[in-house]
């Protein structure tokens, strides 16, 4: 398509936009409701949180300028935050890597051609469609500590079974079970992941006399490495913001073992109305959440691989 | 045009194990997956089996598995404990207006971002994709304040507008979509004098129906599922959703074990309209996964 000048009178006289700038000027219509939806719920809250962490607002008075007051109570004066930090710490680095893994090892199952894994793969997603809170309530019996299924089935095979939620130990191990439930979802991105990858590969390593270890560690894990990094990013900015099975199950408790970040921060935007030391929170939990995923892309040239 | 997403979809190449399928090993990959399959059952089978249990059978230990006698009662007695029927329908009301806003939004943006060529076009994309990895948490706080302002607070209409001006994420998958229909298509339209507007309504919109009811699905799939959201901006009781009436109950009845029956009757009745959903519609929940799976 030729491009004509902006300005070039046209045959009827009429001064007509150029086929590019049309296009352009469409292009601009259609992105607009995002453009608009993203400075209005992502970039101008973003900019207002950062602001307000340097203010003390109680929603009713308007936000008074306090400088780094937030900051310092956060990191020196704050024995629940950093308890809260580490809580979400031990979820994250446990279950990101435990689903990747779990994950992995199902998909791998899945990846024969064995009877009934359309079966298998149906059942291993379908708690992917249990909503949160309603998992929240069925783990909350399932590991209850006098009558839940589970301790009798411990008890069947003999081994000592936790209180799960009410001891301090547990709790987090409990939450982290039902964040393996939902495993599926990252399950079913996996085995599309290996199902993309050429036979020819196996079939060269299979000849050069690589055993069906060889070929995982020489074959499947790199060529399945870009999904992998996809899910791990993820996997770490979703299980950072962990919220509801505490919420629900926990309440944060036992001994604050329970108490993750976004929790915590519920309770000082939403219970004690303090927005700007809930703003200064959620500031950091940006940074942190930047830098760790940050982190992960500046490995990934070390460990993902790319196809050329 | 969806045997184009069936061909992506079900684009099954062979596998690790599939060169050497043994008798001994599909047996060992058997008995691994059936104990795994029951773990995962688990957790469904303990909650049906305890919703239809009378009171006195849920206390006991080592516990009944086949509830003796059924108990239907269980699930009018949960259900009334809170007004449900409500809850039900504000979250159906909630998910139907979130769903339309998804797909249209979506769809319409992901025309801009795959077909329409612009200065600074791929640079916005870059933005789009990178605000996914902004935590919701951080956004909320602002937000709140911003619906509070609006008096939009205890309506539905913070849960629901949002979704209107287009989720990142289904952005993203349509315009991978759009990317695969044939150039030539549009530009016939447009020597035909058809404007954008057009060419989107009448042949992107009807060419996508598959990824487009993909969306709907996940859309709805997130909004029943939602917690944290309804939770702040709904805290008049009437408005509730069922996942906010849930904790609501579970707090209610606290460390009572006579109510477990009647909390998994709920818990099992929030999961239900999902489970018709995911019924009917399952091959698009796992096309929508196989699609999203793109390699980087």
């Amino acid at each position: 398509m030729a491009t004509v000048d902006a300005s070039a009178p046209q045959a009827g006289g009429k001064v007509r936009l150029s086929a590019s700038r049309r296009e352009a000027l469409w292009c601009y219509t259609f992105l607009s409701p995002w453009l608009l939806g993203f400075l209005v719920f992502t970039a101008g809250p973003i900019v207002a949180v950062f602001y307000l962490g340097f203010t003390r607002y109680n929603v009713f008075k308007a936000p008074q300028w306090v400088g780094l007051e937030n900051y310092v109570g956060i990191f020196t004066d704050d024995r629940l935050f950093t308890i809260t930090l580490l809580n979400t710490i031990y979820f994250v680095v446990i279950s990101v890597p435990g689903q990747l893994l779990i994950a992995f090892t199902l998909a791998m199952f899945l990846n024969t051609r064995i009877h009934g894994r359309g079966a298998y793969r149906t059942l291993f997603y379908l708690p992917m469609i249990v909503p949160h809170a309603a998992a929240s309530v069925i783990f909350l019996w399932l590991l209850h500590a006098e009558l839940g299924v589970v301790k009798h089935l411990l008890d069947v095979f003999g081994i000592p079974s936790p209180l799960w939620f009410q001891d301090e130990n547990w709790s987090k191990p409990g939450i982290i079970l039902l964040s393996f439930w939902y495993v599926g979802q990252t399950m079913v991105i996996m085995l599309a992941g290996l199902q993309n990858i050429p036979t020819h590969l196996y079939e060269a390593a299979s000849i050069d006399g690589a055993n069906v270890l060889r070929r995982m560690w020489h074959v499947t894990i790199p060529m399945l490495s870009p999904t992998t990094f996809f899910l791990l990013v993820i996997g770490l900015v979703t299980h950072f913001q962990v919220f509801t099975f505490a919420y629900i199950m926990t309440r944060g408790g036992p001994l604050n073992s329970t108490l993750f970040y976004v929790l915590y921060l519920y309770r000082y935007a939403f219970k004690n109305f303090e927005m700007g030391y809930a703003s200064a929170m959620a500031t950091v939990l940006f940074v942190l959440v930047l830098a760790v995923t940050g982190i992960t892309f500046g490995t990934s040239r070390h460990w993902v691989h790319y196809e050329t | 045009m969806s045997d184009r997403v069936a061909v992506i979809a079900t684009h099954v190449r062979r596998g690790l194990f599939q060169s050497a399928p043994g008798v001994g090993r599909h047996a060992a990959i058997h008995f691994v997956l059936l104990i795994v399959a029951f773990i995962f059952a688990l957790p469904f089978l303990w909650m049906a089996s305890t919703s239809l249990k009378e009171a006195t059978q849920v206390e006991s230990f080592p516990p009944v598995y086949i509830p003796s006698p059924v108990v239907w009662q269980n699930y009018v007695e949960a259900l009334t404990f809170l007004p449900f029927h409500q809850y039900f329908f504000n979250t159906t009301l909630i998910s139907a207006l979130v769903i339309v806003g998804d797909v249209l939004s979506a769809s319409f943006v992901a025309y801009g971002f795959a077909r329409l060529r612009a200065p600074g076009r791929n640079f916005l994309f870059i933005v789009m994709i990178s605000t996914m990895i902004v935590p919701l948490a951080v956004r909320l706080l602002p937000t709140f304040l911003l619906f509070k302002w609006m008096n939009w607070v205890n309506t539905f209409l913070p849960l629901i507008v949002p979704a209107f001006f287009g989720t990142p994420y289904f952005i993203f998958f349509v315009r991978q979509f759009y990317r695969t229909i044939p150039q030539e298509l549009s530009d016939a339209a447009r020597v035909d004098g058809a404007s954008e507007f057009r060419i989107w309504w009448q042949i992107m919109v009807p060419l996508s129906r598959p990824v487009l009811i993909a969306i709907g699905i996940f859309a709805f799939a997130n909004v029943w599922n939602d917690f944290l959201y309804p939770l702040v901006f709904l805290t008049d009781r009437t408005k509730w959703t069922i996942s906010i009436a849930l904790s609501a109950m579970i707090d209610a009845t606290g460390e009572d074990i006579q109510f477990w029956n009647l909390m998994m009757a709920a818990a099992f009745a929030s999961v239900a309209p999902m489970v018709v959903v995911f019924g009917f519609a399952q091959r698009y929940f796992t096309q929508g996964v196989t699609l999203t799976g793109i390699k980087g």
